[in-house]
């Protein structure tokens, strides 16, 4: 029994290196050249946190590197960023899917924060030595006040500003620390001048709960995640921030120098392609009809026809 | 050990004794959800058990729909049901009941099932009627076990009630689910321990109370028993 597994694990191994020699000849043209420097041969290491969107987003980030010729060693779900943070900083990952604002936050807590550019070249001056960031994609997972559509559409709602024309005090929802943050309910009465009724704690993070109790009238705004499943049924409108109450959290891959300009160029060229919808889009596929992030990234590769 | 210290400081501030958000308040909703939770459980489960501990019917049916009932996660039916009926307090109490009937049934069938058959055939044998045998020698007979059942529901209501926090402002799993997400550990912990004083105070009544409800005949005869010996 275990010789017998023993025999298969080393085919696959064999297997698994062929492949991986055959994916080097096809980016050096030399299978043997694995010393010249040239590092696309290389392994470079792909991450993601727990978080099922920024999964799917390093298996597209991933996929593509593998079809320019690079090898991809995949080290998903590592928690947290408070877990990863110290492994991305100590060069033990290569590339990794993040949040301009979330990031910018994480590293430097007294941030100021402003518009997407604003925030991401103040993320480029606080990260670490031997990391970098390539392009921002204009898709964003980022926090929002958000209301139904029927509620925009009843008084003609735009940005958070307009809030302060609707004439009955406005019910808030969603987990309980949104009270206390500082774009929280206070801020829209001082900022807006929004009359606000209340806050009604629903713990499930801006997830099917949150939505259900805005589509109910229960409350009539939440904190829902802007790349949330939710958005792409089209009964929701996250209303526009001019003055950037919210940190904009656009995704960016944070690299390693391990990472070339082959490398870099693919994975830019993935970020110019993920616009607001497209992750919107992506997210549902994984939430709504449980596609594997393998399955999603392939897909949308195919589709999108980048390379 | 500073978290403890901390967290009974927070209990003790009184910061936490006024407003929306106070002590007192929190505890009478706490304790005003699980009283009328048991009673909606007791509403269902007593009548059924104490039909399937008289009659003996539907016994195998009781066993496996009350198992089955302890095996579902509570927080996971109440995201269900609040799906189906909206956020608010609807949901937790359809979610608690749930979780409260099976021991409360257990209870009351197991009551009427310990009693010695021979007690039960006298009692038929000096002409009682079927109701007065319920009524007067299952009810009194079974009814420390009923107590000891509705203890049991009761322990785990006080404790899982802290859900009702996550769908409405209410209750003492506030402070667990804000101390949570604001990092107010002592906060957090605070809630804890009202929680546990509160299923501690709970627990005595009960014990007091079972003590109380097991008839004087029984006691006595009991007693003797042992005195022989």
């Amino acid at each position: 029994m275990f010789t017998a597994n023993k025999g298969r694990l080393a085919l696959f191994g064999v297997v698994a290196v062929g492949a991986v020699i055959a994916l080097a000849g096809c980016a050096t043209g030399d299978p043997l050249a694995t010393d010249s420097g040239d590092s696309a041969g290389e392994t470079l290491v792909v991450s993601s946190s727990n978080y099922y969107s920024n999964e799917i987003l390093a298996e597209i980030y991933s996929q593509a590197l593998e079809e320019g010729g690079y090898t991809v060693d995949r080290q998903f779900k590592i928690g947290e960023r408070e877990v990863y943070l110290s492994d991305i900083e100590a060069g033990g990952i290569d590339v990794f899917p993040e949040y301009t604002g979330s990031l910018l936050q994480a590293l430097e807590p007294d941030a100021a924060g402003g518009s997407a550019d604003e925030v991401y070249t103040e993320l480029e001056g606080v990260l670490p030595d031997g990391l970098a960031l390539l392009d921002r994609a204009e898709a964003s997972d980022q926090n929002s006040w958000t209301v139904s559509k029927d509620f925009a559409e009843q008084y003609d709602l735009t940005d958070i500003a307009s809030l302060a024309s609707v004439p009955e005090p406005i019910q808030v929802g969603g987990n309980s620390e949104l009270e206390s943050r500082p774009y929280g309910p206070s801020t829209l009465t001082e900022m807006y001048g929004i009359a606000i009724a209340g806050f009604t704690p629903v713990e499930d993070g801006g997830g099917p709960l949150t939505v259900k109790a805005l589509q109910d009238g229960d409350i009539q705004i939440a904190n829902i995640y802007t790349a949330s499943p939710a958005f792409a049924e089209g009964n929701l409108v996250a209303l526009d921030d001019p003055d950037n109450l919210f940190f904009p959290d656009n995704v960016v891959p944070v690299v390693s120098d391990k990472v070339d300009e082959g490398a870099a160029d693919i994975l830019n060229t993935v970020s110019a392609a993920l616009s607001a919808d497209v992750l919107v889009e992506l997210n549902a596929k994984s939430s709504n009809d449980q596609e594997s992030a393998d399955k999603i990234a392939t897909d949308w590769l195919a589709e999108a026809n980048l390379f | 050990m500073n978290l403890l210290i901390e967290s009974i400081q927070w209990i003790l501030d009184p910061q936490n004794y006024v407003g929306g958000n106070a002590i007192p308040l929190r505890v009478l909703e706490h304790l005003g959800f699980t009283v009328a939770t048991l009673l909606i459980a007791s509403a269902v489960a007593i009548p059924a058990g104490f039909f399937i501990g008289h009659t003996g019917r539907g016994r195998g049916l009781a066993v496996s729909i009350s198992g089955a009932f302890r095996a579902i996660p509570t927080l996971g039916l109440l995201t269900l049901v609040a799906l189906s009926i909206g956020i608010g307090l609807g949901a937790p109490y359809v979610a608690l009941t749930i979780l409260a009937i099976p021991p409360i049934l257990a209870g009351a069938y197991t009551g009427f099932e310990a009693i010695d058959r021979r007690t039960i055939d006298a009692a038929r044998a000096v002409g009682m009627s079927e109701g007065q045998i319920v009524r007067g020698v299952e009810l009194p007979l079974g009814l420390p076990l009923l107590i000891g059942g509705i203890r049991s529901a009761a322990l785990q209501v006080i404790s899982t009630a802290t859900l009702a926090a996550y769908l409405a402002d209410f209750g003492l799993g506030r402070y667990l689910f804000t101390g949570l997400k604001t990092r107010d550990y002592a906060e957090m912990l605070g809630g804890s321990i009202l929680v546990i004083l509160l299923a501690l105070a709970l627990e005595g009544i009960f014990a007091t109370i079972q003590r109380f409800v097991v008839p004087r005949g029984v006691v006595s005869s009991r007693s003797r028993v042992v005195r022989v010996r």
